[in-house]
């Protein structure tokens, strides 16, 4: 029992993880339906900045995280003006192309820098509180805790702002958006800002989570997350969050109950199933197909 | 061509160039049936596939154990193309596996099933221990010869080349533009679609074989999204629905990759910033929708598609 309280908390804090940077994919693909195969690697820039803010700064956990989040919303305004706007009436496999090419040069450009795996120092003085056989440490409840805060925001934001209003209107169609009188590149450029703020928190935490740091860290947590975000329906936030808690959860539960080497096998079988049984994902809608 | 099959078998015989860059030689040709059968997904049926590495991975390891555990010796000259053959037969039932799921829904559906199909296959191959789990298969025979390599390059082309001019083919370019239209104008959209993903699937399946008898070793790690990674940007490099343009962008992408070398880790930052150059200033790469004319059939077909949008 306790072994199982134990796993649902490494659950948690897996899947939290997951879900901040599913929100990232969800978003800019709910607001431009494009796949941004580049939002790994900027958590991968989140963890690694978070390494600068440590290292060589010397910052404490609070400025490093606001390091990590500005950083990587700057990086991903970026890549959006420098590298999507330009795509935007292009071809839509154009941007994710392009998109798999900025991933790839973010990779190559940190191994540039730093060829080595890198040790994360801890920022975060950890303290373990046991309850009845469970071990819950401080740096897994400040996870937890500060995802939580981070969706929740996101939510409001989402839902009871102007800026959240103009980001559905642009979901919803982009011309008449636009007619209507809302900052079109302005609204997608904050977008991309907040997705790639909310991954680079997710890098800070993962770094501070899990020490060793490369450059492709990035790679297969990104296609993780955004297998997440499929799994709660793409382009839904709510969805990012479930799918995120779902995919950490399978994770842990088939590392801790079976040979550790199937996990990703089985997380993988799982997607494949679900996607044959709920093809828009467990909260998505089917978009209509207009002829 | 009768100049190319002479040469490949001059070349090794004759040791008309040093080693490396018969080594090069052969991995164009292994690029280029990735390229133009990954282009045939990607291009001509405009859908968006990312598991090609995974058929290669099947490819590979089927046509591996034929050789190194069923057939250790014997079947003297059919050994070779039996183990591509299987190669190419085994990553073609794995496509209809995934085809028929993937299927049913358009749209980026397909990039996620194919996804998760690659990731599911390394996982696999990566606790069978038969086949050598994650250390790899090791002891493969350097079975792929140049002439090998070229005969199969020079069949795959024909074939995929002579099925985008077919019937078939003609509905298959109809589902890119339009696949409502194409459904209305009797194109049996679903059974096409899953016709063009297993053509492609044996292909990357012949080219893992290929590979597999040419590095001699393969472990699930050669198979990752990187390797998908690679092949998408060949394709995108030449130019989507172009067989042109996948052999152009297979052989850019190789003799880049190889004259770029020393520049060590930098090669890896600039083969990317170029395809993102390149997306920019021409999104439809460097052939896009054209061809070049000999692989177009002389009769009918204007010289130019019109342009079309793929949204």
């Amino acid at each position: 029992m306790a072994y199982l309280l134990q796993q649902i908390l490494n659950a948690l804090q897996l899947g939290s993880i997951y879900a901040l940077i599913a929100l990232g994919y969800t978003m800019v693909y709910g607001i431009m339906t494009m796949i941004n195969f580049a939002h790994g690697d900027i958590f991968m820039v989140g963890a690694f900045l978070c390494f600068v803010a440590a290292t060589v700064l010397g910052l404490p956990f609070i400025p490093a995280l606001l390091l990590s989040m500005t950083g990587c919303a700057l990086l991903g305004v970026v890549i959006e003006r420098l590298a999507y706007k330009p795509l935007r009436e292009a071809p839509r496999v154009s941007a994710v192309i392009t998109a798999l090419g900025v991933g790839l040069v973010l990779e190559h450009l940190t191994l540039v820098f730093s060829p080595y795996p890198r040790h994360v120092p801890a920022l975060w003085t950890s303290a373990a509180w046991h309850v009845g056989g469970v071990t819950l440490s401080s740096l897994q409840a400040l996870i937890i805790v500060l995802s939580v805060l981070l969706m929740v925001f996101l939510d409001w934001l989402v839902r009871r702002t102007m800026l959240g209003l103009a980001i559905r209107a642009i979901s919803w169609d982009r011309t008449v958006a636009a007619l209507m009188g809302v900052p079109v590149d302005a609204v997608i450029s904050l977008t991309f800002a907040i997705g790639a703020a909310l991954g680079g928190a997710a890098g800070l935490l993962y770094a501070l989570a899990y020490p060793v740091i490369d450059p492709y860290m990035g790679v297969m947590v990104g296609w993780k997350a955004f297998i997440a975000a499929v799994i709660g329906g793409i382009g839904n936030i709510r969805g990012a969050m479930l799918g995120g808690f779902i995919l950490g959860a399978v994770e842990i539960m088939v590392a801790a109950f079976l040979p550790s080497t199937y996990r990703d096998l089985i997380a993988f079988a799982l997607l494949f199933l679900l996607l044959i049984w709920r093809p828009y994902g467990l909260l998505g809608q089917p978009r209509p197909q207009k002829v | 061509m009768a100049a190319g099959a002479v040469l490949s078998w001059a070349i090794p015989r004759y040791e008309l160039l040093n080693p490396y860059l018969q080594a090069t030689l052969m991995y164009l040709g292994v690029n280029i049936i990735l390229a133009t059968s990954l282009n045939l997904v990607n291009g001509y049926l405009g859908e968006f596939s990312v598991g090609h590495a995974g058929f290669m991975a099947v490819g590979a390891y089927a046509s591996a154990t034929l050789t190194v555990i069923l057939l250790p010796s014997g079947a003297a000259i059919w050994r070779f193309p039996l183990a591509i053959l299987a190669g190419g037969g085994a990553a073609a039932l794995t496509g209809l596996v995934v085809a028929i799921p993937a299927f049913r829904t358009r749209g980026d559906y397909l990039a996620i099933v194919t996804l998760a199909f690659a990731m599911i296959v390394k996982s696999a191959l990566e606790n069978i221990n038969v086949i050598g789990g994650p250390r790899g298969l090791l002891g493969i025979e350097g079975l792929s010869t140049m002439p090998w390599i070229f005969a199969w390059t020079v069949l795959s082309v024909w074939v995929i080349r002579n099925f985008v001019y077919s019937n078939p083919g003609r509905g298959v370019l109809a589902i890119r533009e339009d696949e409502v239209a194409a459904e209305l104008m009797g194109v049996n959209t679903r059974w096409v679609k899953i016709r063009v993903f297993m053509i492609a699937s044996f292909f990357a399946g012949v080219a893992g074989g290929l590979f597999t008898h040419l590095l001699q070793f393969i472990n699930p790690r050669i198979f990752d999204i990187t390797k998908t990674t690679d092949i998408l940007v060949m394709v995108y490099l030449g130019g989507v629905g172009s067989i042109g343009g996948s052999i152009a962008g297979a052989s850019l992408f190789t003799v880049l990759q190889e004259c770029l070398r020393p520049l060590g880790v930098w090669r890896m930052v600039i083969m990317p910033l170029l395809l993102v150059l390149l997306m920019l200033f021409r999104p439809r790469g460097i052939m896009g929708l054209r061809d070049f004319p000999w692989f177009r059939p002389s009769v009918d077909l204007p010289p130019r598609p019109p342009e079309i949008n793929n949204s």
